[in-house]
């Protein structure tokens, strides 16, 4: 494993690439593995017809984590995988699944995730995924993912994705099914600077009765950076959809924000909140009576929010 | 000792709020200002904090020219300000901001005590968010927690820290007034209208219109205070009742 890649699985991860016996996880070095191992309940294997891999989760897997994370460390390579995972019925798992894209030359650093995850009846996933940027060059750093969740009944999937800056571009789809009485929990963070671009979409269709979607999204935009975001949540039953939009403006940075409600039945609950702004001032004075600078105030402030 | 000498501050429209206010706070006493909402108590202590800038006039701490410092600066050389209205932030926790304060990392039984001031739990408080999701009464105590723990504290500005209060927790704050007043190191300026808390001030001084009223030693003040209250009209919008200090 590159030295790089250490680094930034560090970041992206929290780990340090040496798993303890019986975890299972998957390292992904400029597209090629660069370790693999399985565990009693979680069996990951290449996909046969497309870059990628497999991950089954047995519902025998209790409060077991799996690590799949995906590093580029220099510039010239377009990564693309598929990964794939199938969890069963009733089981509880955390998947972490950073990804860092490093370049120090003219090169664009690209890497292009597309997950999909079919969640069982009862199922529970925590899926976090950390996001960054890293090296001196001028070429671009892409990281485009694709989330595509199918959770069966009484499903629950959470999913902590946080993108902590240096990525130039950013496309995010993320698009969810939900049954009866599944749940989908989404926090999002977004930090761009500079001249960076985001772009982050969700697209959430509430199916079963009492299901439930909780989608929050926090972002800074800093430097002369945009982003936008779009987000779809349909209910077509007795179910409840909540969007927060919250974006924090310093700079030149812009924000554009379009959220749709679509309620197909009488019993349909959906709620937006959006709020874009610069950092409040009274917020500001009030770290400064605390002894913080104005500079470290708006650092403060932004890193909680962000947290 | 902080003083200030010939405050005054107008706004940019020419609306005259604060004209010519002169009076000091002592060291290690406890000093409360009281007088009529709208009076230019709250543009005191903003003034005082470094939030304002006076249009005219001086603020010495310990004989030192202030005026010109900016918040940090004032901060950092011993002020500290519990708004009136408590901040909300979106992301930070009653920690951080205790933390913030008293510039180091603190173990839980330290924020226990802290918080204890105010008449708060800290193991139900510590982790939560500093936002909208605390009540009114909640979020004002943790204010006033913040200033508490202030590290290198010499002046400390307290902006009606009874609003909102229930009785248990103002009783303990309260006591914590008067053990801060007792230790004789932290000169305290509150800003009530509470009675209990003019009842342990060492001096009171009275603002309405942008001016002192009346100011001076609590047996001086506080019986005309008390007399004009039962009047039919306030009497400090009457003109001067006795001098500045
Ligand atoms: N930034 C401002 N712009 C306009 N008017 C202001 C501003 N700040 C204060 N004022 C006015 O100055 C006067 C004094 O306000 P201040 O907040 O100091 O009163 P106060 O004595 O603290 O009142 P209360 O007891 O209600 O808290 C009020 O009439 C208020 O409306
Ligand atoms: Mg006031």
């Amino acid at each position: 494993m590159d030295e790089i890649t250490k680094e930034m699985l560090k970041t992206v991860s929290d780990w340090d690439g040496e798993a303890e016996d019986g975890i299972a996880y998957n390292i992904r070095e400029n597209g090629q593995c660069a370790g693999r191992r399985s565990s009693r309940n979680i069996v990951i294997e290449s996909k046969e017809d497309a870059p990628g891999l497999i991950i089954r989760i047995s519902p025998k897997a209790q409060k077991e984590t799996v690590y799949i994370p995906a590093c580029v460390t220099h510039g010239g390579v377009d990564d693309l995988v598929y990964n794939d995972f199938y969890v069963g019925a009733g089981a509880d798992v955390t998947i972490v699944a950073g990804c860092g894209v490093h370049t120090d030359n003219e090169g664009q650093a690209k890497h292009n995730g597309i997950h999909r995850f079919f969640l069982d009846k009862g199922a529970h996933v925590l899926y976090q995924e950390k996001h960054i940027g890293t090296g001196t060059g001028t070429g671009f750093r892409r990281i485009d993912p694709v989330t595509d969740i199918e959770l069966g009944e009484e499903a629950v999937l959470e999913m902590d994705t946080i993108q902590i800056g240096g990525v130039d571009r950013t496309f995010r789809k993320t698009t969810a099914k939900l049954a009866a009485r599944a749940r989908l929990i989404i926090h999002e963070r977004l930090m761009t600077d500079g001249e960076d671009e985001a772009v982050s979409d969700f697209d959430v269709t509430l199916e079963g009765e009492d299901s439930g979607v909780d989608l929050i999204s926090r972002s800074v935009a800093r430097g002369n950076s945009r982003q936008d975001y779009h987000s779809k949540i349909s209910g077509n039953c007795r179910c409840t959809g909540h969007s927060e939009c919250d974006a924090i403006l310093a700079e030149n940075g812009k924000v554009n924000a379009a959220p749709e409600l679509f309620a197909g039945n009488i019993d349909a609950s959906l709620i937006h909140e959006a709020a874009i702004g610069k950092i409040a001032g009274e917020q500001i004075m009030k770290l400064k009576t605390l002894g913080l600078t104005e500079a470290e105030a708006e650092q403060k402030i932004i890193e909680g929010f962000l947290r | 000792m902080l003083e200030l000498k010939g405050i005054e501050w107008t706004l940019p429209g020419g609306e005259e709020i604060l004209k010519k206010i002169d009076f000091t706070v002592p060291d290690g006493k406890m000093t409360v200002i009281t007088g009529p909402n709208g009076g230019g108590k709250t543009s005191i202590a903003k003034i005082i904090a470094g939030i304002a800038k006076p249009t005219n006039g001086t603020i010495l701490l310990n004989g030192e020219d202030i005026t010109d410092w900016d918040i940090t600066q004032r901060s950092r050389s011993g002020i500290g300000y519990a708004f009136q209205q408590p901040v909300r932030f979106k992301g930070l926790k009653v920690r951080d901001l205790m933390e913030l304060a008293s510039e180091e990392t603190l173990d839980e039984s330290r924020l226990c005590s802290i918080l204890g001031e105010v008449g708060l739990c800290a193991q139900e408080y510590i982790d939560r968010d500093v936002d909208a999701s605390l009540s009114g009464g909640e979020s004002k105590r943790i204010e006033i927690a913040t200033v508490l723990a202030k590290k290198g504290a010499k002046v400390l500005v307290f902006d009606e820290p009874e609003a909102g209060i229930d009785l248990w927790s103002f009783t303990n704050l309260i006591d914590a007034f008067e053990r801060l007043k007792s230790n004789h190191h932290e000169s305290l300026l509150i800003i009530s209208h509470q009675e209990r808390i003019l009842d342990i001030a060492d001096y009171i001084i009275v603002i309405a219109d942008g001016k002192v009223r009346m100011a001076g030693n609590k047996e001086e003040v506080l019986p005309g205070l008390l007399e004009g209250e039962s009047g039919t009209n306030c009497p400090l919008g009457k003109g001067e009742r006795g001098g500045a200090a």
